[in-house]
């Protein structure tokens, strides 16, 4: 039932009403709205009981495991949000003279001297909104960079085949082509590929480490070495910061430039597909370049920087500081970790996903890179399973919903046929991983008895397995009331 | 304080799973050089308790105003039940819905959230979501040129949000895009003084920054005649009494994008907000972020999933409409819930109810000697003052009372003089308006009686 069918014409949520005031009579007629809008007419407990049990038609952390690779699906603390929602920083206007705002911005201020600790980089901004947006930042500073110098032939942006769509797709946003380096057998880049690829039009390479493929680039050092030799800067996708938080900063390793996800690595919620936060870091020669606004503190006195500040800024991403509450969030949960919890999130991390790709592998699974050790997630491939029975990784993704798991990633990276991307996060215990691994067992066995059963899946959830092609082929993105 | 659950029995009986003698072991691929000494600037971890003393401490030093700022980001009254359901676990801890039948929640929820987004934009069809009403015009700016396929000249009215214009610039400039300035008439403060030649798409801003409601009809009928496009970039609540950008002119806008943080995102300092965007049927495959369409499973129930993705980056990758993963799903969670709350009437009352307040402000603060309207126009709930004095001392003046008295316009716009832009929205009382009123006149009193000395501000 959709919201619009609980609909009944003259209903109303009367505690919501302000009171009615004159029709606004100074605007001219031509300007105004002649039809209601499409909202549905509702009491308040219809709403409330519609939207609860719409919640209760989800998946999510606070109810199952959910292994989702590459998203970091770990526990959001409570007291995060609780304490990102008190009154005062909830009631704050974006456009409030700092003065007002000093406990906020102080916050703000800690969490990018955090932030610049823990990636090893020399300075960060907090604006971009997502990942994807932190990405295009590093871009964009990369591009401003090489133009700065007047070096304005470089026109590639080096993504290994294993990467994330989003470096391919924000090379382009910022007026890059993007070349594909493959990956060797091991899952580490191929370097002759990369000696072969480099030269006078490289602007950059984007990196993930650990890769998609959740293994660590061992060679990273000389990548590092060939792309500065080139004359190109070395982006790191923060992705998987997860795996060495504490333990190894993309500073180290030769980055010019990263973003990190904190709804991942620091367990911001995912919001059923966002809001995100993906601030940048940049090691000194791009300083200058970093998107606006930054937080600056002078004797405990803390205001945003602006253009003005920054004439060689990239801009701005968005009309404030970006994802202020998201932001805050993250500086709580860094708060209540401290330096020690900070350091055991990649070993536990580390050690449930090497744990669980041992269960795995001993219950009959096969490891995509199986003679490497796993970072925080690993790769199921599924292609023998589909070869004996006709099972895809899509069957037993959709028969783990009835097991009571979230799916891991599936499909992805695109190099590893029939995959399961699976990413158990440190917060996850290990009686949750074994009943994981009991449930994996279970659907081997149904793969080989009762192959059907597998590929009906899911039976438990409130729809079946649903026609994507339909929804593609007969478009229906908006209701319309009957005729 | 890690939220790690293992006991010391699980993690040996990991590691002797694994086949290794210590965590330490696992990382053993890692170069040895690469190795960090440790965090130097993340202090200890706090328990919960210590946390919330710290957080409610910094809250405290932010303290509470009276708004009278809007500039892209409205204090709405925010109905209770929202930030409850939004905040239940099912919403705040899933994620993008890529598994559809684990998801039904939030895929039903985006397909109710396009359904109203469309009809209060009079569009036919709406994505679920952008990062936020700047970056989402720039969005919509990219989707005309590649709709357009003959120009990369957008023309963009100074009426837009300054820092709208900034955001736009900054992430579209990389394309051999030509974003050309339009001016506005200093009298009615809208947009004049259309330039010639060919373009991609014309912003039309309604209400504009300023707060003046354009004439979107005339502007939408000329930009269709040249052979350009229309965005239309507009406020939520103000649609519910303004003509949506589906219907200007003969042939309505093409796209519809804006700021959706009035419909549920409490200010807090600036995010999380959500971008909307809408578009007519025909660019529909040209629209960047997530679209939701309703299916049927294989027993032929309705259902909800993710549809044409193919126009996405984790399938295109370099082809892709956007780079955009992650949105601002909760946000929408939030906003369809308002609506909802809120219907039709509802949300006709709040915008009613904030343009009548606006009304009331500007009579009452324009009788202020040395205080003026800009500009002869109608506005929805916001309006440009001028002041005989410097505006920055004005607003500092305001704050140690406790107001925060609007946006100084003075370096967006410094051929506008003195100028202040202020809303009073719904959630303002008579009392409040009188309040203000009062301490501006007090302020502008002063000034005028003797030049005061400079107002030093904090910082």
């Amino acid at each position: 039932m959709l919201i619009f069918e609980l609909s009944q014409a003259g209903r109303k949520s009367h505690s919501q009403m302000p009171a009615a005031a004159a029709t606004a009579a100074d605007i001219p007629t031509a300007l105004l709205r002649q039809d209601a809008p499409l909202l549905p007419e509702c009491g308040e407990m219809d709403v409330v009981r519609h939207y609860t049990r719409l919640s209760q038609k989800n998946f999510s952390i606070d109810t199952q495991f959910y292994p989702l690779g590459s998203c970091t699906m770990k526990y959001n603390p409570r007291a995060c949000n609780t304490l990102a929602m008190l009154p005062q920083f909830l009631a704050r206007h974006p456009h409030a003279a700092s003065p007002t705002g000093q406990g906020f911005l102080a916050c703000m201020y800690e969490l990018q001297e955090m932030l610049k600790d823990i990636t090893g980089m020399a300075a960060v901004s907090l604006t971009p909104m997502a990942g994807a947006q932190g990405e295009f930042a590093g871009v964009a500073m990369i591009r401003a960079y090489h133009l700065a110098r007047g070096d304005a032939a470089r026109s590639e942006i080096l993504v290994p085949d294993a990467a994330h769509g989003t470096n391919p797709a924000t090379a382009v946003m910022c007026g890059y082509t993007a070349k594909e380096i493959p990956t060797n057998r091991d899952g580490d880049v191929d370097l002759d590929a990369l000696r072969r690829a480099v030269g006078p039009k490289t602007a950059g390479l984007m990196l993930t480490n650990p890769s998609t493929l959740g293994v660590f680039e061992r060679n990273i050092a000389e990548i590092a070495r060939i792309v500065h030799e080139a004359g190109g800067l070395l982006y790191y996708d923060g992705a998987n910061l997860n795996a060495i938080l504490g333990r190894v900063k993309p500073g180290d390793m030769g980055f010019d430039v990263i973003h990190m996800n904190l709804h991942k690595t620091f367990s911001t919620p995912h919001g059923g597909g966002g809001p995100g936060a993906g601030p940048v870091g940049v090691s000194e020669r791009l300083i200058p370049f970093l998107p606006i606004p930054l937080v600056h503190e002078e004797r405990g006195v803390y205001r945003l920087l602006s253009e003005r500040d920054r004439p060689q800024s990239i801009g701005r991403l968005s009309a404030n500081i970006g994802n202020a509450g998201v932001l805050l969030r993250a500086y709580i949960y860094a708060r209540l970790l401290g330096r020690e919890g900070m350091h055991r999130v990649a070993e536990y991390a580390t050690l449930n996903a090497n744990y669980l790709m041992a269960e795995l592998k001993k219950a009959g699974f096969d490891i995509a890179f199986a003679n490497r050790r796993a970072s925080h997630e690993f790769i199921v491939t599924l292609k023998r399973l589909k070869e004996q029975t006709g099972i895809s990784a899509m069957d037993v993704a959709k028969r783990l919903l009835d097991k009571g798991f979230h799916a891991p990633t599936t499909y992805f990276p695109l190099l590893v046929p029939e995959c399961l991307l699976i990413e158990p996060t440190e917060t996850e215990s290990k009686q949750t991983l074994d009943a994981f691994v009991t449930a994996m067992k279970e659907i081997l066995h149904e793969a080989h008895t009762h192959p059907d059963l597998v590929k009906g899946a899911p039976y438990t959830t409130p729809v079946r397995r649903l026609d994507d092609v339909k929804a593609a082929r007969e478009l229906d993105l908006t209701w319309k009331p009957a005729a | 304080m890690p939220f790690i659950p293992h006991t010391e029995t699980d993690v040996s009986a990991m590691l002797s799973s694994i086949g290794v003698a210590s965590i330490d072991d696992l990382f053993d691929e890692i170069p040895q050089a690469l190795r960090s000494g440790g965090l130097t600037q993340v202090p200890e971890g706090l328990p919960e308790m210590e946390v919330a003393r710290l957080m409610q401490e910094r809250a405290e030093r932010d303290g509470r105003y009276l708004n009278f700022i809007g500039a892209g980001a409205y204090e709405h009254h925010i109905p209770a039940a929202v930030w409850q359901i939004v905040t239940r676990g099912e919403f705040y801890s899933a994620y993008t819905p890529y598994q559809a039948e684990a998801s039904q929640g939030t895929l039903q929820l985006l397909y109710e959230f396009q359904t109203m987004m469309a009809s209060l934009t009079g569009m036919d069809v709406s994505n679920a979501s952008l990062y936020d009403g700047a970056s989402g015009l720039a969005e919509a700016v990219l989707m005309a040129v590649r709709a357009h396929r003959d120009s990369r000249r957008i023309l963009m009215p100074k009426t837009v949000h300054p820092y709208y214009r900034r955001v736009v610039h900054a992430l579209v400039s990389a394309q051999n895009i030509e974003l050309v300035e339009v001016d506005f008439d200093p009298k009615t403060g809208t947009t004049h003084a259309l330039p010639d030649g060919n373009f991609a798409a014309l912003v039309v801003p309604q209400p504009n920054f300023f707060g003046c409601l354009e004439d979107a009809d005339t502007l939408t009928d000329w930009a269709h005649d040249k052979g350009g496009l229309v965005i239309g970039l507009v406020n939520p609540t103000a649609l519910a009494l303004l003509k949506p950008p589906g219907l200007w002119g003969t042939h309505g806008a093409d796209i519809a994008v804006g700021e959706g943080q009035p419909l549920g995102a409490p200010l807090a300092s600036g995010g999380p907000y959500f971008g909307f965007m809408c578009c007519k049927q025909d660019f529909v495959r040209q629209m960047p972020g997530r679209i939701i369409g309703r299916t049927v499973d294989l027993e032929g129930k309705p259902g909800f999933t993710l549809t044409l993705q193919a126009r996405e980056q984790h399938i295109r990758r370099a082809k892709a409409t956007s780079n955009i993963c992650t949105n601002q799903g909760l946000l929408v969670t939030a906003a369809t819930i308002y609506m909802s709350l809120l219907g039709p009437e509802g949300l006709k009352r709040v915008a009613l109810a904030s343009h009548a307040n606006t009304q009331q402000l500007i009579a009452k603060l324009t009788q202020i000697p040395g205080v003026s309207l800009a500009f002869e126009c109608p506005v929805f709930h916001e309006a440009v003052l001028l002041l005989n004095t410097s505006v920055a001392g004005v607003l500092h003046a305001l704050e140690v009372q406790g107001i925060t008295g609007g946006f100084d316009l003075t370096s967006s716009y410094p051929g506008l003089g003195n100028a202040l832009l202020v809303c009073a929205t719904e959630t303002k009382t008579e009392a409040d308006l009188q309040k203000f009123a009062e301490h501006l006149a007090r302020i502008m009193g002063r000034q005028q009686e003797a030049p005061p000395c400079p107002i030093k501000p904090k910082i």
